[in-house]
């Protein structure tokens, strides 16, 4: 602390301290503790805060567990984030591999670029595009029925498996990146001395490959399971009743059933859920915090 | 042979395929915006036109929606880059474990889903503070985590920063003021710009985070959505095309001013280094160097 007030001279110091503290103190740790604290306590009106009935309860988490509708919601989001990780990862790991090994530097440019492109494009428009594309009258019923897979149009909007395919469309990038990154740094010599050793291609890619590219596949799973588990774009615009999302039931506790300290309980449990998936990745993988926030 | 070549035609063929998949939607998408179809679709194709364009100009609720947008894009800028500059200005000067806490705290926003950042926020002003939801609250949430992106990004460039400079200045006398205006600011400009461009296409762009604070008031993302579930027409496809077309624009000037001032950089560094061998005492002076980039790296470790 010494070394910035030499630095910056006591005035800068308090501008930079001061615009620091009121982010890191009213931005991001008080909301949180208090959105903690919050979900700890009964929905009371107004005039009842403060009063006898104000008092700490776990009330609002066991609703959770009491409510099959939500309890299965819950899973279902967990179960159906973590497919959408696996999916993105058996997607991505091979276009990865080919842009960070096999591809010509020469095309690189060129590829990266077509990567980078619907990387900036809205998340909300590009669930938007895959909304057309699953309309019952859209182009991939059309063309299901055309190629005689279908016999005629299916519901594909508001099923479970269209809310996969298009979260899978929308967080790809987040997986694709940090896998890129991660095999781009391992020097190829090591694969063409497997190879000369006489390893088939599959055992290239469990020995070699993946061990090295294990901190890009942690970040991979970590964002992508992070953004589908938070989503609230994509289950609003292509799911329907039978492919609701926690966030959903979080959302109604707050604009529809106007109990704010019951969904914000169901927000700490998404919280939760998310940092627990963090760690989980984190031990597997056997990487650390500065390597996921980059 | 041959086996290598059925190989690399498979991984060929997969690539066309994986691409096409990221660009097939959105070629269907822009495609429906110019049919006369009244939902927004390709097939049956009835017709060209260029009328959602101008439903969606004639559509004031939308033209509201923008400049929300836009003001709480600009107050992102004048509140989260601030912020993500004198955070890394702060991180780069602290070498204790206190650093280590810091930092982890403030890129967290990064990890947590935009949904809850939302609500901590919306409980925390709302119920606390009593600052209800609206334009304010949006900016204040969406901040939260946009400085940490925009902190990141200074940092980046503070690595490459050569201490020396400040010290020279405040050697001569120049006072903090002056240093940090004259020879802090311009160079960490680049990233300053960067920063306020990141800044307003995330907060443009954001859904989930602004719908738990926006109060009453309608971004264009929100509207875009509401749309979509309520009155769906090709208008929204045409909104769609113009904010693709402009942020595939900003991203082209985004990527080549960052190139360029890459290069700048290198040619800047290799001159100073040509001009420095030229003169008298070259070696002592490299050493110096040296010396100092040691301890330095021994201190931060």
């Amino acid at each position: 602390m010494n070394e910035v007030l030499r630095r910056y001279g006591p005035g800068l110091t308090a501008a930079i301290v001061a615009l620091c503290a009121f982010w890191v103190v009213m931005l991001i740790v008080l909301p949180q503790l208090l959105m903690v604290d919050f979900s700890l306590r009964p929905s009371l009106p107004p005039a009842k805060l403060g009063g006898p009935e104000d008092v700490y309860t776990i009330k609002n988490y066991i609703t959770l567990w009491n409510n099959t509708i939500h309890r299965s919601i819950f899973f279902q989001t967990i179960w159906a984030s973590a497919l959408v990780t696996a999916i993105t990862f058996a997607v991505c790991y091979p276009v990865a591999y080919f842009m960070a090994q096999v591809a010509r530097p020469k095309s690189l440019p060129l590829l990266i670029l077509l990567l980078v492109i619907p990387f900036w494009i809205n998340e909300l428009l590009r669930t938007f595009a895959w909304y057309i594309i699953l309309a019952f009258n859209g182009p991939l019923n059309l063309a299901l029925v055309w190629l005689g897979i279908l016999d005629q149009p299916i519901r594909l909007l508001g099923s479970p498996a269209g809310v996969i395919v298009g979260m899978v469309y929308v967080y790809i990038l987040f997986m694709v990146f940090p896998l890129y990154n991660a095999i781009e740094s391992l020097d190829r010599n090591q694969i063409e001395a497997a190879r000369d050793l006489g390893s088939g291609w599959l055992r290239i890619h469990r020995r070699i490959v993946i061990p090295h590219a294990k901190p890009g596949i942690a970040v991979g799973c970590i964002m992508t399971f992070m953004l589908a588990a938070g989503s609230y774009a994509v289950p609003a615009l292509l799911g329907g009743p039978s492919s609701r999302w926690f966030t959903e039931i979080i959302y109604n506790w707050f604009f529809e059933g106007g109990n704010w300290n019951q969904g914000a309980a169901y927000a700490f449990i998404l919280l939760i859920l998310c940092v627990g998936f963090i760690l989980l990745m984190m031990r597997i993988f056997k990487v650390g915090l500065t390597d996921v926030a980059k | 042979m041959t086996a290598d070549r059925v190989r690399s035609s498979l991984v060929t063929a997969y690539m066309v395929l994986f691409f096409s998949y990221l660009f097939l939607p959105l070629i269907i998408m822009t495609a429906a915006t110019f049919n006369t179809s009244r939902f927004p679709t390709v097939a049956p194709w009835m017709g060209f036109t260029l009328d959602w364009f101008t439903v969606l100009w004639n559509d004031g609720a939308m033209w509201t929606a923008l400049w929300t947008s836009f003001l709480i894009g600009v107050g992102v800028i004048v509140l989260a880059v601030p912020i993500g500059l004198s955070a890394a200005l702060l991180l780069y000067r602290l070498h204790s474990k206190a650093r280590t806490v810091l930092y982890a705290v403030m890129v967290s926003p990064l990890l947590t889903p935009g949904v809850i950042i939302g609500i901590s926020t919306l409980v925390f002003w709302d119920r606390w503070l009593d600052v209800k939801g609206g334009i304010f609250l949006t900016v204040i949430a969406q901040s939260s985590f946009i400085a940490a992106y925009a902190m990141l990004l200074f940092m980046a460039r503070l690595q490459r920063f050569d201490l020396t400079l400040e010290e020279a200045a405040l050697d001569l006398g120049a006072s903090h003021l002056q240093v940090f205006r004259r020879i802090t600011l311009p160079y960490l400009m680049p990233a300053i710009l960067s920063a306020a461009f990141i800044a307003f296409l995330q907060s443009f762009e954001n859904y989930n985070t602004t719908i738990f604070v926006r109060g009453l008031d309608t971004t264009l993302t929100v509207y875009i959505a509401s749309k979509v579930r309520t009155g769906l027409t090709p208008a929204v496809n045409a909104l769609s095309v113009i904010m693709i077309g402009l942020t595939i624009l900003g991203a082209f000037i985004y990527e080549i001013a960052r190139r360029r001032d890459a290069a700048r950089q290198e040619s800047v560094k290799r001159r100073a280094v040509q001009a420095d061998m030229a003169l008298p005492g070259a070696d002592y002076r490299q050493q110096c160097c040296r010396q100092r980039l040691a301890s330095r790296s021994v201190s931060n470790s």
